[in-house]
């Protein structure tokens, strides 16, 4: 008598728990969703405004008072030359770094100081950034307002992102190829030179292209430096036909970037210059997808490729 | 024989070589604590300079953030108030749809379905904030405001939605992460019992891996109370005292934006404000941060 009371009851639940099931797989797609949804509504938000402004124009002019006059030749070569002191500071530095962490660093109170500091570094604002900066290098050690500044104050922005790459490619690197080159009579850093870090260059590679993407799109630290938003000329090129053929001098110039170019357009009242704006975005936009579609298929490959 | 001879003479200058690489690779290393140590010297310094002409009271509890006006006024807890409802929304947004995406790709999705959906969330976390600031005030806003005619064109509740959405890919994977630590056999458990995957994945891994779930979420909120330039744009510049998602605000870093456009001299009142802001602004996350860590590392040792 229980037995026949209770099969329906057993049935309908069973019913509806898997209906339960099937709805939340539904609104986990549609959860998902949610982000993709905004990525490709933002990426078609910006096309519409900024794809008619882009043009050799656009790429080729100076920023402007007329918003149709105006374009981004001093913005993308200032984020180009800020990226270049960027990555030239940040990645000795990082993959060195990272380089300790793995092979040599022994287990005591300095290496974990050392463990706590980079990852609480990869949580601190980018903003608490532009501050350090302002301090250290614009007033302390007086290098101004300059490519020098912003691409050293960049640097420390990317440096947790590249050690922590480093530190995941070189730990992925088997045992097994240090002690056969120990094995030989390597020394410590002939292993590591010749052996681990050729064999986690696609690891670091991606971690470098990640950081420099993010790098490209930071502008809060870069206002905070006081970077100038109306520059109507270059900086010294770096290269030239007299000897001595290479000048640094662009260092010390003052700049703009893309971001910081872009954030001046979206804060003026005026619709123009709103598509201006969108235009800069756009071209922003394109650079750091196709960074991080670089990295991702980098590490594709490689995880593909390399077979223990 | 003498081939030997040159080798061992050269013993030392090899291990002096290694040493001295040993030693630049350390120097490298310690550029990390360097770094920490310039910015609690550099906040340190500039807010105390700060503190000698306001007193901390004034600044704790005064509720007018007026530094730029004649009638200059120190208290923070405008700043406070708008960065605290930003982050508050955007978790509003983050929190459900991290955590039923972090559940769906974790439980639920084939294994194809995550290696091409992660990827592509990563993707979202790539996008400049800058843009994200555009797309809050010139799409977002528009787009409420069919709904809210009410709202103005800069208000917290457009910027911290963005936000929301920014911190998604953030909050899903470290709660992902921590789902997929839960060990296979107690999963097996669940379904030899006769659960669905719903029920395993709501009564058994979510409970397994609660604290590395909360950590997701005081994580994306130390990200949202650190973000910048989207409420820079979207949510007006103007400090105000209130807990009305639909009015106008200013953050702590959207302040120091402001300060940062104009053209403070450097060691006047001002100038110190946006160090003494600062200051806070590194006090809240880290302590976000430092509670995330220690959540996370226990659901790391727990199995």
């Amino acid at each position: 008598m229980d037995d026949t009371r209770h099969a329906p009851d057993l049935k309908v639940m069973i019913a509806r728990h898997k209906l339960a099931d099937r709805a939340f797989a539904v609104l986990g797609v549609l959860a998902t969703l949610v982000g993709l949804v905004t990525l490709a509504a933002l990426i078609v938000d910006l096309a519409v405004d900024g794809l008619p402004r882009l043009s050799w124009h656009f790429f080729t002019s100076f920023p402007s008072r007329f918003a149709e006059k105006a374009g981004i030749l001093s913005a993308w070569v200032g984020t180009a030359l800020v990226m270049l002191v960027t990555l030239f500071a940040a990645v000795p530095l990082g993959v060195a770094a990272a380089v300790y962490l793995e092979e040599y660093a022994p287990k005591n109170w300095v290496t974990d100081l050392i463990e706590i500091n980079v990852t609480n570094l990869a949580g601190v604002p980018s903003i608490v950034y532009g501050l350090l900066a302002l301090g250290l290098f614009v007033y302390a050690l007086n290098l101004g307002e300059s490519i020098l500044t912003a691409g050293l104050t960049l640097a420390l922005l990317a440096l947790p992102v590249v050690i922590v790459a480093t530190r995941e490619a070189v730990r992925a690197v088997p045992g097994s190829i240090r002690e056969a080159a120990y094995a030989l009579g390597a020394t410590k850093w002939q292993t590591v030179s010749q052996n681990v870090l050729p064999y986690s260059l696609a690891g670091i590679m991606t971690g470098v292209i990640i950081s420099m993407a993010r790098a490209i799109g930071e502008t809060a630290p870069l206002i905070t430096i006081g970077a100038l938003t109306f520059i109507a000329f270059l900086p010294p090129a770096p290269l030239s036909t007299q000897p001595p053929f290479l000048s640094f001098e662009w260092l010390t110039s003052p700049f703009t970037v893309m971001p910081i170019q872009m954030f001046n357009w979206v804060s003026r009242p005026q619709a123009e210059f709103h598509l201006n704006a969108a235009g800069a975005g756009l071209v922003l936009l394109a650079m750091t997808l196709l960074m991080n579609a670089l990295a991702i298929y980098i590490r594709y490959r490689y995880r593909k490729r390399i077979k223990w | 024989m003498s081939s030997n001879a040159a080798d061992f003479a050269h013993r030392p200058l090899r291990h002096i070589k290694e040493r001295l690489i040993e030693f630049l690779l350390f120097l490298a290393a310690l550029s990390a604590v360097a770094t920490t140590a310039a910015i609690v010297a550099i906040l340190l310094y500039e807010s105390i300079g700060f503190f000698r002409h306001v007193p901390l009271l004034d600044f704790l509890t005064d509720t007018q953030w007026t530094p730029l006006f004649s009638d200059a006024h120190y208290g923070i807890l405008p700043l406070l108030s708008g960065t605290l409802m930003v982050a508050l929304v955007a978790l509003g947004v983050a929190v459900p749809l991290g955590t039923i995406t972090a559940i769906y790709l974790s439980e639920f999705a084939p294994h194809k379905v995550r290696e091409a959906v992660k990827p592509v969330l990563e993707l979202l976390e790539g996008v400049p904030t800058v843009v994200y600031g555009y797309f809050a005030l010139l799409f977002v806003t528009p787009l409420l405001q069919k709904f809210l005619p009410n709202l103005p064109g800069f208000s917290i509740l457009s910027a911290g939605l963005v936000i929301g959405v920014m911190i998604i890919p953030y909050v899903s994977s470290v709660a992902e992460d921590a789902m997929r630590a839960v060990p296979m056999h107690i999963r097996e458990g669940a379904y030899a019992m006769g659960s669905t995957r719903f029920q395993t994945a709501l009564r058994v891994v979510t409970p397994a891996a609660i604290s590395g779930i909360v950590a997701a979420y005081i994580l994306g909120i130390s990200r949202a109370v650190g973000e910048t330039m989207v409420v820079a744009v979207a949510a007006g510049l103007q400090p105000n005292l209130t807990w009305n998602p639909m009015e106008p605000a200013a953050t702590i870093t959207a302040y120091i934006v402001q300060v940062s456009l104009g053209d403070l001299p450097h060691g006047s009142i001002g100038y110190q404000t946006i160090f003494a802001a600062g200051l806070t602004l590194l006090l809240i996350t880290l302590l976000f941060n430092i509670a995330g860590h220690l959540l996370r590392k226990r659901f790391r040792e727990a199995y």
